[in-house]
């Protein structure tokens, strides 16, 4: 690891200033960046500590419930409305990391958490992401764990979250403070695909903070599911994993959200899936429908095509789950 | 033979451990800043506090430094072990404010004025934890490298409430990679504090 500076910021404000300077990071669970430090794939010359700040609180109100940024994933998981009114979101928080990785592990490093490419890690490759410019060693590399949908010619980096997969189902909104205001970034838009600039994954301005996330509360939230499939059964990053929010009235699914893990460079939500669903029978020839239509543009790799036909039938177990649940 | 001692007989863990001792008499006194720290450098030393298994320590570190590191290199608490030193294996689990942690992926910066509970911390005037007595009843342990971590992430277990059921405790204890694959046995201690710990 490199020299580095600590700083406990005693203030949000104070953390904005402090991180608005070159070369600086947020710093809080440290599960992510800290490892990252180390290996000399990120190198901030200053760490701003923010795990002291009054930003961990829980919240429910009626139209949803705010989590503070830095909750940690079990405080997340385990919270009792959590659980009730937004079960894919604790499930994703179960099925991630390990229990002493989420006692530190925040929402907004969760947000934050960085690919697990084996070529980003590692500093004797090329990686666009890691050196922008550098060339790309995943693409025709080994890419049993790269990502199927959402890459460019520049990188085919998976990302590697769980819980922001439900939050992507869950169509929850990031509160972040910077030194010019506070502003709302829909979740859809927080996480950018690689495209030409890999090296930029977050629409974020220099020294933005996350403060909280706010997820919706809706009939259909109540009744999500998160199915995760991986190598072993416990701890482990996903194949494929799917969340799934169903609200079904007569028979026929009035609301669907969809969103997948394990197939893209970033949490992968599929509107074309969610709105094949609405007006139809909740049944297995359906969800196969509309799981081939939200793999329609996957483009598998040398080693994960496996990855299409296991992100469908992760997806038709999910949606079979909330159907269930509905 | 023995590159753990340099020429003058002095071990290199002995050697920190003394470095270490003098830090915290020239430290004694100094409060732990507990909210804000001002602005550094890079790479400037930092003082630091911690209550180790109930003592209190006072130490300059570099910022860099693991909470793992600190334990086993400044304050010479080795039972604490290094394994993957990623996240991975908790070999280096410690309880921090009773709550289980990897310590290697933790700044210990970051813990300056909280309570930090490692293996060496367990015994109670001769007696040892339940956690240890249940680990050597059971038979858990082969080789014995992961035992520290999978003890205190059992403690830790435990104090979350986990499940009773073997499919509770293997995922519970997940996060403790054993090599030797003494996970029966593991279970079985973890399963026998249910209730009493």
């Amino acid at each position: 690891m490199r020299q580095i500076a600590y700083q406990r910021a005693g203030s949000v404000d104070e953390a904005v200033q402090a991180a608005a300077q070159p070369e600086a990071a947020f710093l809080a669970g440290g599960t992510s960046l800290v490892d990252l430090m180390k290996l000399e794939v990120l190198n901030p010359a200053r760490v701003v500590d923010v795990t002291r700040l009054d930003l961990s609180r829980i919240e429910p109100r009626a139209d949803g419930i705010r989590l503070g940024a830095t909750a940690t994933n079990s405080a997340v998981a385990a919270h009792p409305e959590v659980k009730r009114r937004f079960p894919a979101l604790s499930q994703a928080l179960l099925s991630g990391a390990s229990p002493q990785l989420r006692n530190v592990a925040t929402v907004a490093g969760n947000l934050m958490q960085r690919t697990r490419c084996a070529y980003y890690r590692d500093l004797a490759t090329r990686c666009n992401k890691r050196s922008p410019g550098a060339g790309c060693d995943a693409i025709e590399g080994w890419t049993r764990m790269h990502a199927i949908l959402g890459g460019s010619e520049q990188c085919i980096a998976l990302h590697p979250s769980d819980m922001c997969v439900a939050l992507a189902a869950l169509e929850a909104t990031i509160h972040v403070r910077g030194q010019r205001g506070e502003r709302d970034i829909p979740f859809g838009d927080f996480h950018l695909l690689p495209g030409d600039h890999p090296e930029r994954e977050f629409a974020l301005e220099p020294g933005e903070l996350v403060t909280w996330v706010f997820v919706p509360a809706t009939a259909a939230a109540a009744r999500s599911r998160y199915v995760k499939v991986r190598d072993r059964i416990s701890y482990a990053f996903a194949l494929a994993s799917c969340a799934t929010a169903l609200e079904v009235a007569n028979g026929r699914i009035e609301v669907a959200r969809i969103a997948l893990g394990g197939v893209g460079t970033k949490p992968w939500r599929s509107l074309e899936a969610e709105r094949m669903l609405v007006g139809a029978t909740p049944r297995a020839e359906t969800f196969r429908r509309a799981a081939d239509v939200a793999l329609r543009d996957a483009r598998p790799r040398r080693d994960n095509a496996f990855k299409v036909e296991l992100a469908k039938r992760t997806m038709i177990r999910a949606l079979t789950l909330s159907a269930e649940g509905a | 033979m023995n590159d753990n001692h340099s020429d003058d007989g002095l071990g290199r863990r002995e050697f920190l451990v003394g470095g270490a001792v003098i830090v915290v008499a020239a430290c004694a006194g100094g409060q732990a800043r507990r909210e804000g720290t001002g602005p550094s450098a890079p790479g400037e030393p930092m003082e630091i506090t911690l209550l180790v298994n109930g003592e209190r320590r006072a130490l300059r570190v570099d910022p860099r430094t693991t909470l793992l590191d600190l334990l086993r290199e400044n304050l010479g608490l080795t039972g604490t072990k290094k394994g993957c030193d990623m996240g991975q294996c908790g070999a280096c689990t410690v309880l921090a404010d009773g709550v289980r942690i990897d310590s290697c992926l933790a700044l210990a910066a970051q813990y300056d004025g909280r309570s930090i509970t490692t293996i060496e911390g367990l015994i109670k005037d001769g007696t040892l934890h339940p956690a240890q007595e249940a680990f050597l009843q059971e038979d858990a342990f082969q080789c014995g490298y992961c035992t520290p971590g999978q003890i205190l992430s059992c403690i830790g277990f435990l104090h979350e409430g986990g499940g009773a059921t073997e499919m509770e405790i293997r995922e519970g204890m997940s996060g403790n990679i054993c090599r030797c694959g003494a996970y029966p046995n593991i279970v079985s201690a973890v399963r026998s504090l249910r209730g009493r710990a």
